[in-house]
């Protein structure tokens, strides 16, 4: 039985006009203990919406419908208190801006503390110490002085560590990570990067990294769900993904992604732009760009479909890219 | 002596800059306490040919793009000068500057704010045209529009009825307006999605084919870097570390800094999974740079001489590097020392029941 | 660090005061002569000009100026022209009351005002959020004298629960106090509000949200300790507003405090009085100023304690 299993997520946002909208459309994914799962995509594509709807930190503006079953149990059901209960036994966020996720007039052994004290009935005392040695096991030089000092007084990458150990105060079983290295410089994403994987083996929390960094798939995640209008278009691991990409979006993106590691020929482009949600053209989001579209592409939403000869894999196309055609 | 008459018969490079500084003052704290001073731009020297694409890299607080500023002419250098074609960049201003401002255009990296939004596209793409009293601005601003593939049904649009990717079109288009030979990039694509990205990339790199134009370009992304430049020069803390040709440099990373950056960045290869390695600490101040090496603080090849003496760009092949130690026999590769097995960490208590 | 910052801005309240006497020296001085009005429309040249030199009025205005720090700083802040008084001590007679009324219509404000603007911002958009608004605009588009001539005719006129003027009791207190205060709750229930909901839609608000933290907690741990600076601004600034509204408030209910002293003194241009009561009142603005810098200090560390030298190391 998976960690999480998401069964057709809808996100649906009132906007101020009153209209409703829905960035999040049928979205299914399923995550185990100790398994990373990277949520990849363009900006809209709603993959950060998902993860917000995972962990019941949506604006009061959306509704996530569909179902999260953690422990058997499905989060979306549950009455308003006990989800918030339930996902705080469960579930951590680390978010892209660290520095702005950390509040600036608590100090953050403060923060770090508070996490703990609303996991485990502790002391204050003993909540602090805890804090301190959480600051130091994230790596941040003189925990006990640190943790006296404010978010304004740490650089970025700093603030994220102190971010993360506010996340795995609680000891959770899945970590969401949105973007979360997105703002930090490269040696520094790194650092973070590193620290993210030993806390996964040392914890055994499963993860969702939610990152527009094709990179940072290859290097950090264990398979991949590909995201396109609100959808998932193509679910893999991510070997196979890199080697073998099936929909013609995932092949584009790879193809269009400039790489450090050996000088390329032009990059391929993907023409036109993403359909806004209220615009959604009747059948593949992806058809007004798509390079293999053909007859049906505009009439039917294309199921996602485990694929015959690897079932590990599935694929929402009507005509996918066959597997001899390599990136 | 041959080099000295050489250099003389050449003709001067588009661009040169010879060890320019530029200095900020930092919010001073109390009366008597006098502001600090930091330099973000360290006496940096650098050439540019006609045609050419040098590229820029380095983490935030680098000074990659008040050095960018300098190049364009948009700062004047507290030391060192710029020059152009030769002569020296005019003080900013001037009238001699305003004329110069058709021949050095800059893109900035703030896509959203780069445009006023109460114009339509043509109008902001003429502007240049009408200051710089350019002949025929309306034709002149519909070629541009065409060279940037912006259709036009959406010459009369606002920038908010556009893309991203379409609104930084518009951006390099009334760059392109006054016919500059210089493009000074500043961050062009680090706001935009990975496939309109290489839509603009795709369509730099036309233009410079077409129009023989020169491009400064500044990037924390070492891939577009890669795609782009012909020269790529690192900065750390105000000071270039290594500037070497683009293949060089990423073959034959000289400098240990340059190798950090390198084995930092996640390669989109699963297949090259564990090769990463990350160098430790964050980057100082740039209020306080360390003495000596600016990089020494972390460097894990650092010597004590690196601590007191501050090395300066030497020539190693086709690459200049600051470095004491580049190119010493033997030297191992940081990622030799850097892979040794990580220190023990106290492991976490086990979970308590949910 | 924090010396520094209460030395910098105790010697920039002292310079505001020195400002505000030399400023309100000056404009009484040059705004009319005090016999005209003081003495008999048909006193005599001569009588005049006893009385003138008696008062110093006849010296030149710098010898007047110099003559009135050295008495300000020993605490002689004059004699009442009108009734030989000292003028510190017809101040400090009506200072307590205008104090009671001032303290319990603040007090009044932001037991009103903070709280329906805590929960107007929590609840931005609902029912009660547009309630909250819509009676806000009535408090405080309603001129003082309005209001408090309004409660009187219902309270003591009408229903005959309350009294109309004076200060005897504390049931005298509660119609000057509500009228005082009933703007300004208006002005900080909407202001509270906005400075909410600009903190609630922060990141950090979204991390404590993802701690599981209550909605109490989120609200009471996280969000008004921010939203409190930024209140405390306006809280400063408003106390002059309270003060120019008690002058109105003490007139209509005939409340024996500064606001009245003032009224009178100003129209028999009792030079002494005036300049007591005008030097207490910017005193005061400049103290609670003080004080919200203070609170600043003490709120928000970005003030407390700047960028330390390691702060990136």
């Amino acid at each position: 039985m998976p960690l999480i299993q998401v069964d057709t997520l809808d996100v649906t946002i009132r906007r101020r006009d009153g209209t409703p909208v829905q960035p999040v459309r049928g979205v299914s994914l399923c995550v185990d203990a100790g398994e990373t799962l990277a949520l990849v995509g363009e900006s809209g594509c709603g993959k950060s919406l998902t993860c917000l709807a995972i962990a019941g930190l949506l604006p009061r503006r959306a509704r996530a419908q569909g179902r999260v079953v953690m422990q058997d149990t499905d989060l979306l059901a549950l009455p308003r208190r006990a989800a918030r209960l339930r996902r705080r036994a469960l579930i951590a966020s680390v978010f892209q801006d660290a520095t702005n996720a950390l509040n600036p007039v608590r100090p953050i052994g403060w923060q770090v503390a508070e996490a703990i004290r609303l996991r485990r009935s502790v002391t204050r005392a003993e909540a602090g110490n805890e804090a301190v040695r959480l600051l130091g096991r994230v790596g941040l030089p003189e925990p006990e002085r640190r943790a006296r000092e404010y978010p304004h007084q740490f650089s970025g990458g700093m603030n994220q560590r102190a971010m993360i150990a506010l996340a795995i105060a609680g000891r959770p079983h899945l970590l969401i990570a949105d973007e979360a290295t997105t703002a930090l410089d490269v040696t520094i994403q790194a650092q973070i990067l590193d620290l993210i994987a030993d806390l996964q083996a040392e914890l055994g929390m499963g993860m969702i990294f939610v990152t527009h960094d094709l990179g940072i798939v290859a290097q950090a995640a264990d398979r991949a769900a590909v995201m396109y209008a609100g959808r998932i278009v193509e679910t893999a691991p991510v070997t196979a993904l890199f080697a073998s990409p099936r929909h013609p979006y995932t092949r584009g993106l790879l193809q269009a992604l400039p790489r450090v590691d050996h000088d390329g020929r032009p990059l391929s482009t993907i023409d036109g732009i993403v359909p806004p949600p209220d615009r959604m053209p009747p059948g593949c989001a992806f058809a007004p760009r798509c390079p293999r579209v053909g007859a049906g592409c505009d009439a039917t939403i294309p199921v996602s479909q485990p694929l015959t000869e690897a079932p590990a894999r599935s694929v929402a196309c009507h005509r996918p890219v066959p597997l001899s055609e390599e990136v | 002596m041959s080099h000295v008459v050489l250099d003389a018969l050449l003709p001067p490079p588009l661009l040169a800059a010879d060890g320019v500084s530029l200095g900020y003052a930092t919010g001073r704290r109390g009366w008597l306490r006098p502001a600090t001073r930091f330099l973000a731009v360290d006496r940096v020297s650098l050439t540019l040919s006609r045609g050419e694409t040098l590229g820029i890299v380095g983490e935030s607080g680098c000074g990659k793009s008040s050095l960018a500023r300098l190049l364009v002419g948009l700062a004047a250098p507290e030391a060192g000068e710029v020059r152009f074609e030769g002569a020296a960049m005019p003080a900013p201003d001037s009238a001699a500057w305003r004329a110069l401002r058709t021949r050095l255009q800059m893109v900035f990296q703030d896509t959203g704010g780069a445009l006023d939004p109460r114009l339509t596209v043509r109008t902001q793409v003429r502007e240049p045209l009408l200051i710089h009293r350019q002949p025929d601005p309306d034709a002149r601003c519909a070629q541009v529009l065409d060279q940037v593939r912006l259709g036009p049904h959406l010459w009369d649009r606002f920038p908010r009825e556009l893309s991203g990717g379409q609104v930084q079109r518009v951006v390099i288009a009334r760059a392109l307006a006054p016919r500059p030979d210089l493009l000074v990039l500043d961050e062009p694509v680090s706001a935009l999605d990975v496939s309109i990205q290489a839509q603009i990339v795709n369509l730099l790199h036309d233009l410079q084919r077409d129009l023989g134009l020169s491009y400064v370009f500044v990037s924390h992304d070492l891939g577009v870097v890669r795609h782009v430049a012909h020269r790529v020069a690192v900065m750390y803390l105000g000071r270039i570390l290594e500037i070497a040709p683009k293949a060089e440099l990423f073959a034959r990373p000289r400098h240990p800094y340059t190798q950090a950056l390198l084995a930092s960045v996640p390669v989109a290869d699963p297949a090259r999974r564990g090769a990463r390695v990350a160098i430790p600490g964050d980057p100082p101040s740039p209020q306080h740079p360390p003495s000596g090496c600016r990089f020494h603080p972390r460097c894990p090849l650092a010597v004590p001489r690196c601590a007191t003496e501050a090395p300066v760009l030497r020539a190693l092949g086709a690459t200049d590097v600051a470095c004491h130690r580049a190119g010493e026999p033997g030297l191992p590769s940081l990622a030799d020392v850097l892979s040794a097995p990580r220190a023990a960490v106290a492991p976490m208590p086990a979970r308590e029941p949910a | 660090m924090m010396l520094q910052f209460l030395a910098t801005k105790t010697i920039r309240a002292a310079l505001t005061m020195w400002l505000v006497i030399t400023f309100v020296f000056i404009v009484l001085r040059i705004s009319g002569d005090p016999t005209d009005i003081l003495l008999p429309d048909d006193a005599s040249d001569a009588v005049r000009n006893f009385y003138r030199a008696k008062w110093g009025l006849d010296r030149p205005l710098w010898d007047q100026y110099l003559s009135y720090w050295s008495a300000l700083l020993t605490g002689d802040f004059g004699i009442s022209l009108r009734n030989n008084l000292p003028a510190w001590d017809m101040v400090m007679d009506r200072a307590p009351k205008t104090l009671l009324l001032g303290g319990t219509a603040l007090g009044f404000s932001l037991a009103i005002g903070l709280p329906l603007g805590i929960l107007a911002a929590w609840w931005r958009g609902s029912s009660l959020d547009r309630a909250v608004m819509t009676t806000a605009v009535f408090g405080f588009s309603m001129p003082n004298f309005f209001l408090g001539i309004l409660l009187i005719l219902t309270f003591s006129l009408h229903l005959r629960w309350l009294p109309s003027s004076g200060s005897e009791t504390a049931a005298h207190l509660i119609l000057p106090a509500f009228t005082l205060g009933t703007a300004f709750a208006a002005q900080l229930a909407r202001f509270t509000r906005s400075a909410m909901i600009d903190v609630l839609t922060k990141p950090y608000m979204t991390t404590a949200k993802s701690k599981g933290a209550s909605e109490a907690r989120r609200v009471f741990a996280h969000a008004v300790p921010n939203a409190s600076v930024p209140i405390a601004t306006i809280l400063g600034l408003k106390v002059g507003e309270l003060i120019g509204g008690a002058v109105v408030t003490e007139t209509v209910f005939a409340w024996p405090g500064l606001g009245r002293l003032l009224v009178h003194a100003v129209a028999v241009r009792d030079l002494a009085v005036v300049q007591a009561i005008l030097i207490l009142i910017a005193a005061t603005m400049v103290a609670t100023n003080l004080l919200v810098d203070l609170y600043y200090g003490w709120a928000d560390p970005r003030v407390r304690v700047g960028r330390t030298k390691g702060a990136r190391a």
